[in-house]
């Protein structure tokens, strides 16, 4: 059983058809990558399993229940996780913030216990805070946690946007472009993040990446979109080797 | 009888200035009320005269005493069940603070998808129709003769200590879970829903409990005027709210408190240029609605000099203020 499966989704916006007919199959742990020139459809994909966009035609399965059409924060309890292409972090609010807020969608207490402080709240904020505290440790972050969020160097902003994501407790996890932006130190690095975070966190990723040598590098499978059509899937080898991929990239003459 | 148990500030001040005491405690009230809308879940609403003047009615009605209540509604007679109906003064205004949420709860269904302007637009709406709705419903609200009589039971005790009740309140909703999930939404509306949070749930949240307090601060105006009427709940109330809010710093609680007193404060002392003026070279008449010229002139200045409002987002606190003292001593002597 496939953790998340898309059925032909597609997305129109008038006339423009953003996407057509993707199919996606993820299962647990996998590590797959989306790649595409510039506007492929790789985030309108995103947009459309993350419930951002609902797709104008076809069917997205989590878990085998149909979650298509659903808002984006029930989506997000169910366990897809997303980072997103422009950093958008909780600017003005501390690092320790950005991250004990992703787990307000597991929060049992109800507002009047949170502010009269009942005895479960507290209990219920203090496993919070070791949770995120954890997290940051884990993504390297623990020293900067009373830190504004935008005052970090971009590399870091990448990586608390990552730990936010994880601390929803999702089973797959979307990352939108990660490497943009990095030096190649940086995103040599990013690769071994990429794994550890699979193998401590047991989830599955769906990565959006431009940098073919991380693509290449840490992906198992990879899906290629066109102009919206799914041009190629397979294995990195094959991919790098497909003439319909090169001619999207480098184009034929 | 209103300040019978006000024996301290009896000894240090009149009752003028005891009044004006009661009413910071009551724009402190209103003005943290407005700032959790505004200033912390980043909802730019306008609708604060429309729940004040529905938790001021509510409650007006619940302690007025049947008698009363008949000598007021000369024109039309009041509706028999509302007659009948008298509450003890703190359980009325919870009646009216109730009453005001549950208004903001119908309104926030459609209002609360719309963003910015819109929002702003909706809400100064909601608030003018709440106000003709009172004009015209004459056997529940007396119409536009409005309420007189109401018993002036709110004291500076009881201002003050709701506005202290209201401080404790917001201070730990805001540091609790939800009041980030408010500051999460005002940030990144976006990344605020992938991360789970649902904003219309939220959003009404906030905005239901601002008009909650809003209601109870509506409340408390009533019965230390002693008489209200549909035009008090004009935009302009709104607006000097907003003045406060603006002032303080949008999302700052200790900012609100501030400006709250302050502007208060002033709205009194300034009353000298309402008057004619003589300045012995010059004679200047006096002009109603000076005041709010020099507020608006002052909430310029801000917007210029201070474009977060005095406090910004921050909340006052003795370290920095002893630190950025020290620091400028060390450096004088550098």
């Amino acid at each position: 059983m496939a953790l998340l499966r898309t059925d032909k989704i597609t997305m129109q916006f008038s006339g423009l058809t953003a996407v057509l007919d993707l199919n996606i199959e993820i299962n647990d742990r996998e590590i797959i990558g989306l790649i595409g020139p510039n506007g492929a459809g790789k985030t309108t994909a995103f947009n459309m399993i993350t419930g951002v966009y609902k797709p104008t035609k076809g069917q997205v399965y989590y878990n085998d229940k149909d979650v298509t059409g659903l808002k984006p924060h029930e989506i997000t309890k169910f366990g897809i996780a997303r980072t997103f292409q422009n950093i958008r972090l909780f600017k003005e609010l501390t690092v320790l913030d950005n991250v004990i807020i992703a787990n307000h969608l597991r929060l049992k207490s109800n507002l009047f216990g949170s502010v009269v402080r009942t005895p479960g709240y507290r209990r219920e904020e203090q496993h919070i805070y070791e949770k995120s505290m954890a997290l940051l440790k884990d993504v390297g972050l623990e020293d900067l946690k009373d830190e504004k969020s935008s005052n970090l160097p971009y590399g870091k902003q990448r990586r608390l946007e990552i730990a936010r994501a994880l601390a929803t407790d999702p089973k797959l996890l979307l990352l939108d472009e990660p490497a943009a932006g990095m030096n190649p130190q940086e995103s040599h690095e990013l690769m071994g993040f990429i794994r550890e975070i699979r193998d401590k966190f047991d989830i599955a990723i769906l990565m959006i990446e431009h940098h073919m040598q991380v693509v290449m590098g840490v992906c198992e499978r990879i899906y290629v979109l066109d102009y919206g059509v799914t041009i190629a899937e397979g294995l990195p080898d094959a991919i790098q080797n497909d003439p319909k991929v090169i001619e999207a990239y480098l184009g034929v003459d | 009888m209103k300040n019978r148990n006000i024996a301290v500030l009896n000894i240090t001040l009149d009752s003028y200035k005891i009044k004006i005491f009661t009413l910071c405690g009551i724009y402190i009230i209103l003005g943290l009320s407005m700032n959790l809308i505004n200033g912390f879940t980043g909802l730019f609403s306008l609708g604060h005269a429309g729940f004040m003047a529905v938790g001021a009615y509510v409650s007006a009605l619940l302690t007025m005493s049947p008698e009363l209540k008949d000598s007021v509604f000369y024109v039309a007679p009041i509706n028999p069940f509302i007659k009948m109906i008298q509450l003890p003064f703190p359980l009325a205004l919870i009646v009216g603070g109730l009453a005001a949420a549950g208004i903001a709860f119908l309104i926030g269904a459609p209002v609360l998808r719309l963003n910015d302007d819109y929002l702003a637009i909706a809400t100064l709406g909601f608030s003018e129709i709440i106000r003709v709705v009172i004009t015209n419903t004459q056997t529940l609200t007396n119409g536009s003769l409005g309420l007189k009589g109401i018993t002036r039971y709110t004291n500076a005790w009881w201002a003050w200590g709701i506005a202290i009740l209201t401080i404790f309140f917001m201070i730990w909703l805001i540091h609790g879970m939800y009041g980030k999930a408010f500051k999460a939404i005002r940030e990144d509306e976006i990344a605020a829903e992938a991360m789970g949070i649902s904003l219309f749930k939220h959003k009404m949240m906030s905005f239901v409990i601002g008009a909650f307090f809003a209601g109870v601060g509506g409340g408390l105006l009533g019965h230390l005027i002693g008489a209200i009427d549909p035009n008090m709940f004009r935009f302009i109330l709104t607006f000097n709210i907003l003045l406060i809010v603006v002032l303080g710093g949008i999302g700052s609680i200790t900012g609100t408190i501030i400006s709250a007193t302050a502007v208060t404060i002033l709205m009194e002392a300034l009353r000298f240029i309402e008057n004619p003026i003589n300045l012995g070279f010059i004679n200047i008449p006096g002009i109603p609605g000076m005041r709010m010229v020099v507020f608006s002139l002052m909430l310029m200045g801000v917007i210029l000099f201070y474009p977060k409002g005095l406090m910004g987002r921050a909340e006052f606190n003795w370290d920095y203020f002893l630190k950025k003292k020290f620091l400028r001593n060390r450096k004088k002597s550098a």
